[in-house]
């Protein structure tokens, strides 16, 4: 008789794990297990509204469901082994953990620059902890370098402006989110970022950090009173070592989210790696805001039924991708996958070369179907783009094979 | 089921009418209007709604 299932990560994707435990009618014992000393908390403000100081950091608790009043907290634990064979966690801080079933919702941390030179000034932002570091820092007139120009680094580099520091961002490609967003949207979003005064040093990189100053592989030295590294993010599965897993990019799911196919193991949120049937089978990990809500519901029905030997759900997964970020008084919104498709980028409305204050709405395509769509713009960029929901793939079945146990 | 959206908290991210358009809706302007009393069948939707939404505004009573 199964009794425990152990969740690994007490964040968005571990919450929604432990919910959609209770909804898909497991009523034995859960243990959620998180490094942070912190319930779990809404994120996506640690760059906007909580950086800024417009929202405060108690404000970002998420509310759990009744359903998971009786769950079992490990917080400011960390998972330091996992025994699959003996189905037992190795903890940090107190005795082994026994489990029937697991739900991996670890997610991931920043990665780091392995630069010479001195940490002292270097952030980075993933935790509440480490925007409670750098908020003191955002003070007018004080003078920043976020290197990495993706959503992180773009987002912080808004924030900072709009609280009056001056802002140089680096990165190594020729345009900011190019890879998310493609060349024509990026060269948009690096207009407007420039228009409110940040300064880009693009195509370039860290040479070294020395005290107050960063200098580029080209010799600029950009003075800073604080550095922002925000060049991406890995997956942690250091505590799956040892079990003959793929872990080279994540943990790899499938069609169902069990990690390899094992029916007592299931991976949640951006440390998943799962063919999602709306674009193809090639499994992918998603970091974006509606994935760990969707592969929770998921993971936790196959969980249940893997462990109560019950059927498994034989509908296609196919989540919907969406995703924003707010820089400036601007929204960027989108759906999709719009990674897949920027080798064919199209216009769907507005103008890209015009009033930077318009917005623009692009269609993303792969083999000539429309795969993503973003809008850049203001408050009605979001309807705009939700028109366009139904125009994506809807994903097919499962097909036969994929669905045996 | 009754649906109550903090709209002093609401930023129109519109990750509800992703989640449940059935019950959520941006008007052209981009403001979110909604169903206060869907219908019970959609109650797995709504959920996925208030689960999804960034200012977490969306609260389901009964």
């Amino acid at each position: 008789m199964a009794e425990r299932i152990a969740v690994v990560g007490a964040s968005l994707g571990g919450l929604r794990a432990a919910e959609q435990l209770r909804a898909a009618g497991w009523t034995g014992e859960i243990t959620v297990i998180g490094a942070e000393p912190h319930m779990p908390y809404n994120r996506p403000p640690l760059s906007k509204e909580a950086l800024a100081g417009t929202a405060s950091f108690g404000s970002l608790a998420f509310r759990p469901r009744a359903s998971v009043a009786d769950v079992t907290w490990r917080l400011g634990t960390s998972v330091s082994t996992v025994d699959l064979g003996a189905r037992v966690l190795a903890l940090t801080d107190g005795e082994p953990l026994a489990f029937d079933g697991l739900v991996a919702a670890t997610g991931l941390r920043p990665r780091r620059l392995r630069r010479p030179g001195t940490e002292v000034g270097r952030h980075v932002l993933r935790t509440l902890d480490d925007a409670l570091r750098l908020r003191p820092a955002l003070v007018p007139g004080a003078r920043l370098v976020v290197v990495g120009a993706g959503f992180i680094g773009c987002e912080v580099a808004a924030t900072a402006r709009r609280v009056g520091v001056e802002v140089a961002v680096v990165d190594p490609l020729a345009l900011p989110m190019l890879g998310p967003l493609g060349e024509p949207l990026a060269a948009a979003l690096l207009r407007r970022h420039q228009r409110h005064g940040v300064r880009f040093h693009l195509g370039r990189t860290v040479d070294r950090f020395e005290t107050g100053r960063v200098v580029l592989d080209d010799g600029t030295v950009l003075h800073a009173d604080a550095v922002v590294e925000a060049v991406g993010s890995l997956p942690n599965t250091g505590c799956f070592d040892g079990n003959g897993l793929d872990l080279s990019d994540g943990l790899l799911c499938d069609a169902h989210l069990r990690v390899e196919g094992l029916p007592y193991l299931v991976a949640v949120g951006d440390v998943a790696r799962f063919p999602n049937a709306r674009f193809d089978a090639v499994p992918r990990r998603v970091e974006h805001w509606s994935i760990p809500g969707d592969t929770a519901k998921r993971a936790a029905r196959t969980l249940v039924a893997g462990l109560t030997g019950a059927p498994l759900d034989s509908a296609a997964f196919a989540p919907l991708p969406t995703f924003w970020s707010d820089q400036y008084g601007d929204r960027l919104q989108a759906i999709g996958a719009p990674g897949l498709g920027t080798a064919d980028i199209r216009v769907l409305d507005g103008d890209l070369d015009g009033d930077l204050d318009g917005d623009v709405i692009v269609g993303y395509h792969r083999g000539g179907v429309l795969v993503g769509v973003v809008g850049l713009g203001g408050n009605a960029t979001t309807a705009a783009v939700a028109r366009y929901r139904s125009a994506l793939p809807a994903g097919a079945a499962l097909p036969a094979a994929t669905v045996v146990t | 089921m009754r649906v109550v959206v903090d709209l002093a908290r609401c930023q129109d991210h519109g990750q509800c009418v992703f989640a449940a358009p059935e019950v959520f809706h941006l008007d052209d302007g981009g403001k979110l209007g909604f169903v206060a009393e869907p219908d019970e069948a959609l109650r797995d939707a709504v959920e996925e709604a208030a689960d999804v939404c960034p200012l977490q505004a969306i609260r389901i009573d009964g």
